[in-house]
């Protein structure tokens, strides 16, 4: 089973990276841009059979070290 | 004092620190980061760099280290913790210190000597310096902007957990001297118990004139009194 998952700076933590990217774009003539959050994106393989029991492993590392829960939200999804 | 210093891959102050260390009188050991045993020590430094290479997010790697579960024992049972630049950024991973180091707020690498005012000296480990003395130390890094939620910040304030603020060169704590974009200019605080002091400046950079200045020592001094 393979999950991903994406962890990005919660909303009102300031994204210096994404504001960047905004701006850079912005000067590319890329018009009609709101906003750009950076983040981080993992595939994850497991050896398991059971969905909720493999989405509640995935869960775990995500709080014990994917994502720092202070600063940053993670989403979970099924990709296989 | 006895005082152990963790090593992990990517630490790159843990030799200047031990200088300092063995400077100022503490009989210090090394520790690997795969040991599962702490020395027996008074203080135990998680020392800067770029552990892990900063891989996933600075501090973060070294944060579930084997050595950390003995550094979180140990910091339980009272003995004191020191964490420069990266060990602080390791020590707001492992929840030894509350809060978290965002990237600075320039996106830049800031490598240069900065003003620091000492805004609480009733601690373990500042204790020789005046209160609203200002000092000039080095400060080297790339995830330095101290940030909080209100709880904690309310809490830091009233409880004066907060050991070093940035400041100008007439101690004045304004916006132009914050050098990353730190909450009210924060570079170090300590935990509720002042056994923990997390701090982003480099007091072991300034311990001799031929290369610095002596800034740092009284922070040594401090831990020996």
């Amino acid at each position: 089973m393979k999950f991903s998952v994406t962890v990005t700076l919660k909303k009102d933590v300031l994204d210096p990276q994404g504001k960047v990217v905004k701006n850079t774009l912005q000067n590319l003539g890329m018009s009609n841009l709101k906003t750009i959050r950076q983040g981080k994106y993992f595939e994850i393989e497991l050896d398991e059979t059971d969905l909720s029991h493999a989405k509640k492993k995935v869960d775990d590392m995500c709080k014990k070290l994917l994502a720092n829960l202070i600063i940053e939200d993670y989403k979970v999804n099924k990709i296989e | 004092m006895k005082s152990s210093v963790i090593v992990f891959p990517g630490s790159n102050c843990d030799r200047d620190i031990a200088v300092a260390l063995e400077k100022m009188q503490f009989k210090n050991q090394m520790v690997w980061h795969k040991e599962t045993k702490l020395p027996k020590s008074d203080l135990i430094v998680v020392p800067g760099g770029f552990s892990y290479g900063d891989y996933l997010r600075s501090g973060a790697i070294a944060g579930k280290s084997l050595i950390i579960n003995e550094v979180i024992k140990a910091a339980n049972e009272g003995c004191l913790i020191l964490g420069i630049c990266n060990g602080f950024q390791i020590l707001t991973e492992t929840g030894l210190l509350k809060g978290v180091l965002l990237r600075n707020k320039n996106l830049r690498f800031i490598n240069k000597d900065v003003n620091l005012k000492v805004s609480c000296n009733n601690s373990k480990f500042t204790n020789k310096y005046k209160k609203d003395q200002i000092l000039k130390i080095n400060i080297a890094h790339n995830e330095g902007n101290f940030f909080t939620n209100k709880d904690h910040l309310k809490e830091l304030n009233d409880e004066d957990l907060i050991a070093f603020k940035y400041c100008n060169e007439n101690g004045e704590v304004d916006t132009e001297s914050n050098p990353n974009g730190s909450i009210e200019n924060i570079a170090g605080i300590f935990n509720s118990k002042k056994n923990i002091l997390g701090m982003m400046p480099h007091p072991e950079r300034m311990i001799d004139e031929l290369i610095s200045n002596k800034d740092g020592i009284n922070l040594f001094s401090s831990l020996q009194n």
